[in-house]
């Protein structure tokens, strides 16, 4: 049944996140844009007890099944029944969107699996699961990552170069290549022991068929952070190219089951895309976030200035600036909603594909407005450093770029729409 | 908890509203628009469907199940067939939901067991005034008590199917107050004018209606006393609106689409290009938006709350997005999109005056 209600647990827990966000992450903001490649500390610290209660709560149902069935463990790809709509996934999103409120880039740093956890999940048996996320549950504060993007392979990233072969005298596999553009790969591989999901290629002939997900945990000898970018924004947010020379990691981490022939099926790649399944739409809830921060703060100043809407006035009564504001207000709750219902397919169990690249290119699309439409109507003060808008515009942008450009989701509904493979739609 | 999926009996409420749409609407609107008049069996069929008595409760003769989501579904599939034959099937709404939503006990119960009769009772409403500065919160059209009376002055325009009405329910501004007066079309000052020459949905007859000095009892005014909440009925009005303009989108929509994948031009279909696909790509995208504002703002409507803010915002961006909708639906057409064989130019006529059509629709 058609319903916008967001479950009291969850508006009880955004409450705290709120809270977060408003004293651990927005006194940091301006000084952590300033200051590139510092830490968050503020904000790690005091998230950091909270992640670990949620991926323990998320790995509940996964240790509970290994324990009753402990034949299942290691080949059951079998998921874990499910009783009812997945809360978590919708308290995840909901978590995003508040703490990208906060500080987009501070809130890619949170010490959590993040996109390698999305991967893990998406890729990984139950047993894989369980093994490699557990660390997030106990100990320091740990980071994950992904790493598909390399120079030469971005929206293509079928065309990946890096490779895994497998040495069978110790049954491991050896990474060679270069990933640029890795979120938290310095924290995930140096700075903590955390993990970084790896795609390279079993067999560079194969095209996707060979290419599979390695996990590479934290301070494997072969890694290195060949450089730090310097960004337009989210400049808290950690993004190095890295570096993979004769890496190796145990047979056991290449994520899905494992066939002797891995070749044989497409099934790596397509675990790569379903991660996209769950991490646009999680794209997507920290576009809204910072599109709220704008649409907000650009509202208060104007309530400063007089300038409060009217929603009874007609179109002629209507001066262009509060014509300009109503069409934030509605494109930022439009690509929320398109959001919300990839979220809310997901937790039910259905197929979100199509909603989900549907609400990454329009979130990346509406906050890079609406954040360019808030510094335009704030005057001379918008565009000054004093205030955080003019931050916020250069954090949106990247929106628009990560999780598959704009352009390359628009070519995904394209696609689903028209019925085309990718051959007849390029 | 959060959910986007119609219930069964919501999808077999579309089905009906959709095997109408294809079998009987699609099949003769076009000749309808070019003759300017519907066929009245094709009316009579829609509103056999029964969309306005299962919304009214059981105590007035309804099936007493209210929701204005449901509504909303039930209109973007009844506008995916024909605007105009929307809003002449759902006249009748005009008057049963503010009655329903505002009216005393007494006027519901005199007026409600009516609209679920076999033929629906001959009754319209009017709102929009001849002018270029529109504003359904002020009205030119003013209403005066006069003891137990109340004298109506002023001109009323897209009057949906005056000519042939019994009653009209007259929105007029009282002391600067949006409120509704029930009008007997033979009562003295009422004049019903011309028929409205309008750029879209000509088969929908609308006439220019003019009040001179009409006197109504006070008792005919809606909601006694205290009058109506004026906003709730535009609201209701602007969800109904924002879900037909989703209809009529997704059609022009899918017509493009389907159009697109047979066009061949250099030795391709169109649809294989970026910039055709892209375009498409963008429309599913709008239109599903503007689909999840309006369920949104009927939702809401539905628990009760105030969304003055809400469907204003969500009608602002539904006009847009059904312009910008039927407008590439031509492009993608080329010249064939210029030509009235073919239904796209129709529907970009139509969707224009989604921004002008306040109060022409209700759920
Ligand atoms: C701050 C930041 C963080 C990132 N984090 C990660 C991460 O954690 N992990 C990771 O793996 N990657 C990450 N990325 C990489 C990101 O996903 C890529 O940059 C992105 O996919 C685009 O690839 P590209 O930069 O090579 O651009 P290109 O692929 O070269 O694209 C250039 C332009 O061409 C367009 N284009 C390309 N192909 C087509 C086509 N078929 N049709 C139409 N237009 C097309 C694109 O839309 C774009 O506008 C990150 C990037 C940045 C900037």
């Amino acid at each position: 049944m058609i319903s916008f209600e967001i479950p009291p647990f969850i508006q009880n827990q955004l409450q705290m996140i709120r809270m977060v966000a408003e004293q651990a992450m927005r006194p940091y903001s301006r000084e952590l844009d300033e200051n590139e490649h510092e830490r968050p500390q503020a904000f790690v610290q005091m998230t950091w007890p909270f992640t670990q209660q949620m991926v323990k709560s998320s790995l509940k149902p996964l240790m509970a099944q290994a324990n009753g069935n402990g034949s299942n463990g290691s080949n059951g790809s079998a998921k874990p029944k499910r009783e009812g709509p997945d809360f978590n996934m919708l308290s995840f999103i909901m978590m995003i969107e508040q703490l990208s409120w906060g500080d987009a880039g501070q809130y890619l740093c949170l010490p959590h699996p993040m996109l390698g956890g999305a991967a893990v999940d998406s890729a990984g048996t139950p047993e894989q699961r369980v093994r490699f996320l557990k660390k997030f549950t106990e100990g320091d504060p740990k980071w994950g990552a992904m790493a598909i993007t390399e120079p030469g392979a971005g929206s293509d990233n079928s065309a990946m170069r890096t490779t895994a072969v497998l040495d069978s005298d110790t049954n491991e596999w050896v990474l060679n290549g270069e990933k640029v553009f890795i979120t938290n790969g310095a924290l995930a591989l140096k700075e903590s022991d955390g993990l970084c999901v790896v795609w390279a290629t079993v067999d560079p002939s194969a095209g996707r068929a060979g290419i599979k997900s390695f996990v590479v945990e934290g301070n494997t000898p072969g890694v290195t952070i060949a450089k730090q970018e310097h960004k337009l924004g989210i400049r808290a947010s950690d993004t190095v190219a890295l570096h993979f020379d004769n890496a190796r990691i145990p047979y056991e981490n290449m994520l899905g089951e494992h066939s002797p022939q891995p070749t044989e099926s497409r099934k790596g790649f397509q675990g790569a895309m379903k991660t996209f399944d769950a991490s646009r739409p999680a794209v997507a809830a920290s576009a809204i976030g910072i599109a709220r921060a704008a649409l907000e703060f650009t509202k208060d100043k104007l309530a400063e200035e007089d300038i409060v809407i009217d929603y009874t006035k007609s179109l002629h009564e209507l001066t262009a600036v509060e014509r300009d504001v109503i069409e934030m207000e509605a494109r930022y709750k439009g690509a929320w909603l398109l959001t919300l219902r990839a979220t809310a397919h997901m937790a039910h169990g259905e197929s979100n594909r199509l909603e989900a690249s549907m609400c990454k290119y329009r979130a990346g699309d509406a906050v890079t407005w609406i954040t360019q439409k808030s510094v335009e109507l704030l005057g001379p003060k918008g565009y000054t450093r004093e205030w955080l808008v003019e931050k916020w515009m250069r954090d949106a942008k990247i929106n628009d770029i990560y999780e598959g450009t704009k352009q390359i989701n628009q070519l995904i509904v394209a696609r689903s729409i028209l019925g085309y493979s990718r051959r007849e739609l390029k | 908890m959060l959910d986007f999926r119609p219930d069964e009996e919501q999808k077999m409420l579309t089905e009906t509203i959709s095997r109408y749409t294809r079998e009987r609407v699609r099949k003769v609107y076009r000749d309808a628009e070019e003759d300017g008049e519907i066929p009245a069996a094709l009316v009579r069929a829609g509103w056999e469907i029964g969309l306005l008595p299962t919304a009214l409760p059981e105590e007035y003769g309804g099936f007493g199940d209210y929701s204005a989501v449901t509504g909303a579904l039930a209109l973007e599939e009844f506008a995916w067939g024909d605007l105009a034959v929307t809003l002449y099937v759902m006249t009748p709404n005009l008057v049963a939901i503010p009655v329903l939503l505002c009216g005393t006990e007494e006027q519901k119960a005199s007026y409600l067991p009516r609209f679920c009769d076999e033929a629906p009772p001959r009754v319209t409403a009017a709102l929009t005034e001849p002018a270029v500065q529109f504003s359904p919160y002020k009205l030119k059209t003013t209403a005066v008590r006069d003891g137990d009376e109340y004298v109506l002055n002023g001109s009323k325009t897209f009057v949906p199917l005056a000519d042939n009405a019994e009653m009209i329910l007259v929105y007029a501004n009282e002391d600067g107050i949006t409120q509704a007066f029930i009008v007997p079309t033979d009562a003295e000052g009422v004049v019903v004018g011309d028929r409205n020459k309008l750029m879209g949905i000509r088969s929908l007859p609308a006439n220019l209606v003019t009040l001179n000095n009409v006197h109504v009892p006070a008792s005919s005014k809606v909601g006694g006393e205290t009058g109506i909440d004026f906003s709730l009925i535009l609201n209701h009005s602007r969800v109904a609106l924002g879900a037909a303009a989703v209809g009529m989108a997704r059609a022009g929509f899918e017509y493009a689409r389907d159009y697109a994948k047979e066009r061949v031009q250099f030795g391709e279909p169109i649809a294989h290009r970026q910039s055709i696909a892209f375009m498409l790509a963008d429309m599913a995208t709008e239109v599903d938006e503007a689909r999840l504002l309006v369920w949104e703002t009927a939702w809401m409507l539905d628990q009760g709350q105030d969304v003055t803010r809400e469907a204003t915002i969500m009608k602002q961006q539904v006009d847009r997005m059904v312009m910008q909708v039927a407008d590439r639906a031509v492009q993608i057409l080329g010249g064939y999109g210029y030509i009235r064989e073919y239904p796209v130019e129709l529907w970009l006529r139509n969707a224009r005056g989604f921004a002008t059509f306040d109060g022409l629709a209700m759920i």
